[in-house]
């Protein structure tokens, strides 16, 4: 039943890839018609900024898969690690890998005492595990090999795929739209009476529905980023359950990192759908909303207690989440 | 004619037929074989390591050298055991695997020992070899399982045997490995 369900995930993650592409390049096409009729008023302009915007996403998305894993472990400032740096964590991450039959990937220590880790990349071959300082320092060996076994699980079922290309839909939308609106703004607008009178109506209501469109579009794709990243989260926890055939481990690790008070520097909203746990906290505070890219730690850890048939902890009760740790 | 005809593209059906289940036992049969390989790997890793370890804490045990003894002799028959078939190997090395549980647990009582840098590498790469062997073992029943169920099963059934393919043993887990008390042996 694991096995096919690991199958579905990943052929799921292949089919949403090529989905989520084909939904880029249309809302960028769209984004970059309006907003191109609203400055030039004409459909030649329009047609030549919706070409630039297409084939700017299009290239992003080919530089994402291909290079997005190294952008984003520059930018959280990870350094590679190997048997001499990091013995212990290149030992659990290499017993991982035989639990989930993956190759080896390429292991990044973060500097950063918040504990947390990510993995990314486009495919198990080509796949990067990161992990902070701090996630090393505080947890024990079991609790590491649950959050490893977490992190594996995602480069299985080709979640990382997944994730690169959300980063980039989320990113290259926002940059457009953001472009838009400080163009209307620093006058961009004045431009528009010097153009031809034609088309004057259609293009003041192309101006319109591009505000409308700028302003709601970034906000639609977070939307999409964060419902789909939550839903792997339980899934790659059960996962690593699976592999490591240990759930008090990732449970204390789950019990360790909501109780720690560090926020992790490095992370921003176009990496946060990748950790571990969510490393923006305050946003956690209010995680079941709708803008939540990772479910609630209590909740995380319930599912895993009713897999061992525990009795589930209550939201509240912060004591008792200090117990497990 | 025509009934030759019918004849050969019957043999034919069947030959393909045959070479398809040959062929498929073959790359099961290989998996096995693979991932038994990995295990060994990493049981002569486990062999390799102990004497060190054994060297390493020698000096500094008094009273419990009957388990460093234990773990010595243990790792003879797991050593020899090699050679004998995988069910006595799996027997013998999980003869190994609780000799140094114990030898662990009794490392924890000596101070000195917990803080020597050479034990604490040498009691981190013998765990994670530990882990490793577990996890390969699941592979390699997972592989086994696989292959045996391929070997039994009909149509399969009718040819295995004359291929020349016969039922591989379980690397077998300690009969205990479900509930083992937790030695906790982690460095923090």
């Amino acid at each position: 039943m694991a096995e096919q369900t690991f199958y579905a995930q990943q052929s799921a993650n292949r089919r949403n890839s090529v989905l989520l592409a084909l939904i880029v390049v249309a809302l960028l096409a769209v984004l970059g018609f309006t907003i191109g009729f609203a400055l030039t008023g004409d459909p030649v302009g329009a047609a030549i900024t919706t070409g630039i915007a297409v084939f700017v996403g299009f290239l992003v998305s080919v530089g994402s898969y291909f290079g997005g894993d190294r952008l984003v472990l520059a930018a959280s400032g990870a350094k590679p690690v190997d048997e001499t740096t990091a013995p212990q964590l290149i030992n659990v991450v290499r017993e991982m890998t035989i639990a989930a039959n993956v190759p080896m990937p390429n292991v990044y220590l973060i500097d950063d005492t918040a504990p947390n880790a990510f993995a990314t990349g486009r495919d198990p071959e080509h796949a990067s595990v990161a992990i902070t300082t701090g996630l090393l320092q505080k947890l024990d060996r079991e609790e590491l090999q649950g959050v490893i076994g977490h992190e594996l699980s995602h480069v299985r079922n080709l979640d990382i795929r997944f994730a690169l290309l959300v980063g980039v839909m989320v990113g290259s939308v926002a940059l457009l739209s953001d472009f838009f609106l400080r163009f209307t703004f620093w006058g961009g607008g004045g431009r528009r009476s010097r153009d031809r009178d034609g088309g004057g109506g259609l293009q003041a209501v192309m101006f319109v529905l591009a505000l409308v469109l700028a302003i709601l579009a970034p906000i639609a794709a977070r939307l999409v980023q964060l419902a789909v990243s939550r839903q792997r989260e339980y899934l790659a926890d059960a996962s690593s359950v699976e592999l490591t055939r240990n759930p008090a481990g990732l449970e204390r690790a789950l019990a360790k990192i909501a109780t720690d008070q560090e926020v992790l520097e490095v992370a921003n909203r176009a990496t946060q759908h990748l950790y571990f746990t969510n490393p923006i906290k305050k946003f956690e505070e209010r995680s079941t909303s709708m803008f939540a890219t990772h479910p609630a730690i209590v909740d995380r850890i319930n599912r895993l207690r009713v897999l061992t048939g525990e009795r589930p902890l209550d939201p509240h009760d912060v004591a008792a989440l200090a117990d497990l740790t | 004619m025509e009934a030759w005809i019918i004849i050969l593209a019957i043999i034919v059906v069947v030959a393909l037929f045959v070479i398809g289940i040959y062929n498929g036992l073959v790359g099961r049969r290989n998996r096995v074989d693979e991932a038994l390989a990995q295990i060994e790997v990493q049981l002569k890793r486990r062999h390799d390591l102990i004497p060190n370890l054994v060297n390493a804490v020698k000096g500094y045990m008094g009273f419990e050298q009957q388990v460093l003894t234990a773990v010595t002799e243990a790792r003879a028959n797991a050593v020899s055991a090699g050679a004998k078939g995988v069910a006595a190997q799996a027997e013998a090395e999980n003869m190994l695997t609780s000799t140094l549980r114990s030898l662990f647990a009794v490392v924890e009582n000596y101070p000195e020992l917990k803080a020597n840098q050479n034990v604490l590498d040498l009691q981190e790469q013998l765990t994670t070899t530990e882990n490793q062997i577990s996890f390969s073992r699941q592979h390699y029943n997972a592989t086994v399982l696989d292959y045996n169920n391929g070997i039994q099963t009909f149509p399969n059934v009718i040819f295995a045997g004359m291929f020349g393919f016969t039922k591989r043993d379980f690397f077998d887990a300690e009969p205990e490995a479900s509930n083992v008390p937790n030695v906790d042996l982690s460095l923090s």
